[in-house]
This record gives structure tokens, sequence and C-alpha cells, in this order.
């Protein structure tokens, strides 16, 4: 066991944002109330998929650059952690967005099919579809360098398509979803400060746990690999 | 911290006993049922999270023992 100091501020870090993120004050808004909290946690999914992405490109622009297979593996398993870390805030997103936008019990608030129209989602959506084709990608190709060589190629596109799909697009069109006009969460005039103490190091936290998840993929696959060599042998 | 951690096995034993009834008794004042007993939530997701971690360093563990041995 490598319980290294990043594991071990990971746990720490994770921690305090369930007890601070959970008990510490935050700003009384209405129709969002106590569920702002869940800036620490589902808006963390996000930042911390987007993080996952970049060193899994850059992974990839690796094995381009080396040909080592170490690097293709790193790559897969970066964007295997992003793409899943990305699900979850999909999936606490909806459950969010059905107690502040679309309660059926206000009237007051949009229709589901309003939401369904939501360019934030549809954009997230596609970006996750994109890393899904990456896998499906990956699996369709049984020579080993051939997938490596093509997957990583294709990486660099499915992270080039991030950006106008959950960046770009969601901003140039009327959304319900935070963060029309700049970056939410990390801009420093609308984040509560007392909110940014949590936020941060929650980031943090989470990104690390991804990471270390992905290592873990990463070690459990070179083992696998290490095996097959010596099966051919 | 310790005199929460207390305050929290105690309670576990309360919770327990008080099983059966339900009780409207607001004088049962400990840790546990102030705030609207959001320190039950926070009990919650904190078991979960180092339930998921203990589960990590448990793979982190085999994996090391693999790769010693391999």
């Amino acid at each position: 066991m490598r319980l290294t100091w990043w594991k071990i501020t990971a746990i720490v870090l994770l921690a305090y944002a369930v007890i601070g993120g959970l008990l510490l004050p935050v700003p009384e808004l209405t129709q969002l109330g106590e569920t702002i909290r869940n800036l620490y946690y589902h808006v963390c999914m996000w930042f911390a998929m987007m993080i996952l992405f970049t060193i899994s490109i850059a992974q990839s622009i690796k094995y381009l650059r080396t040909g080592s297979i170490e690097h293709d593996i790193k790559a897969s398993s970066y964007a295997g952690v992003g793409t899943y870390l990305g699900l979850l805030g999909y999936a606490t997103g909806a459950i969010w967005a059905s107690f502040t936008w679309a309660d059926p019990n206000n009237p007051a608030f949009a229709s589901f099919g309003s939401i369904m129209r939501e360019p934030k989602l549809i954009g997230a959506a596609i970006a996750l579809l994109i890393y899904g084709a990456y896998f499906i990608l990956r699996s369709s190709i049984t020579d080993m360098d051939q997938k490596a060589r093509v997957s990583a190629v294709y990486n660099i596109f499915a992270y080039a398509m991030l950006f106008p799909s959950i960046w770009i697009i969601p901003r140039l069109l009327p959304s319900l979803h935070p963060g029309q006009e700049g970056n939410p969460a990390l801009n420093f005039n609308d984040i509560d400060a007392r909110m940014r103490m949590v936020f941060y190091p929650a980031v943090i936290g989470w990104t690390l746990l991804g990471a270390w998840i992905a290592t873990l993929k990463i070690r459990h696959k070179i083992l696998l690999e290490q095996k097959w060599f010596a099966h051919e042998k | 911290m310790k005199n929460k951690l207390i305050a929290f096995i105690l309670s576990m034993g309360v919770f327990g006993a008080k099983a059966q009834e339900v009780s409207n008794n607001e004088s049962m004042a400990s840790v546990m049922r102030s705030n609207g007993k959001i320190y039950v939530v926070v009990a919650v997701v904190l078991t979960i999270l180092f339930g998921l971690i203990a589960y990590l360093i448990r793979l982190d563990r085999k994996i090391s023992k693999l790769e010693k041995e391999s």
C-alpha cells in the first residue's frame, strides 16, 4: 500500500468537504435554499472531470510522442474515471434540478419539457457521449499499437469538443443553469467568501480521489499487461 | 471533536433504546438531535465516504501485493 501524502490529503479534504460543506454557514438564497451546498459536490464532479480529462489528453500526446504503451494505459484510465465523474455530475444535477427548476409542486418553476431543452444539459450529454465513443473505439481495435495510436488521436478530438459543447455553446443560448456570463464558481464576484473556503478544498479533494482511483486502474492494467507478456513467452 | 465523538457514540445507544417508541420529547438534547438533526446526515455521509475510502485502501494494498509478487 502506497499511502502517499496526496492520498492522505484527499481523505482530509473530503472529510472537510462533507463536514464543512454540510455545517458551515451559506448565504440564504431564494429558490435554492440549502441546496446551494450542492456546489461542494455536484460542481466539484465537473471540475474534477475537466482536470482528469486534461491529464488524459496530456498522456495521449505523450504517447504519440514516445510510443510507450504506458502512456496509453494512463490516458485511457484517466479518461475512464473522468467520464465516470461526469456521469455522477449529470445524475446529481438531475436531482438538484428537479427540486429547484422543475419542482412539479411549484407552478412558478419551469416544466420538465423546458429542462429537456437546456443547452448546458444537452452540451454535457454530447461531451460525455463523445467520451463514450472513445471507449467503444478502443474496444473495437484488437491490435494494441493501432488501438493506442487511433484512440490517442481521438482523445485529442474529444478534448477539443469539450470546449464548444460544455463551455461555449451553453453560454451563447439562454439557460437556467448558472454561469451564463462568466465562469460559475470560479468568478470571485459571484461566489460567497464563506463558500470559497469549502469549495476550493472540495475541488482538490474530489480531483485527488479521482486520480487515486485512476492510479489503481493504471497499476491493475500494467499488471495485466505484464502477465500477458509473461504468458506470451 | 473528542466530546462530539463521545456524544455520537452515546447517542447511538439512545437510538437503540428509543427505537420502538416515537418520541416528541425535545429535551433529549444530544448533539445528534440538535439543529434539525443535520449531524445525523453528516454521520451518514461520512460513514459512506470512509467506507469507500477503506475499500480503495484495500484495493491499493492488494495491487501493491501483486506488484511485489510479479
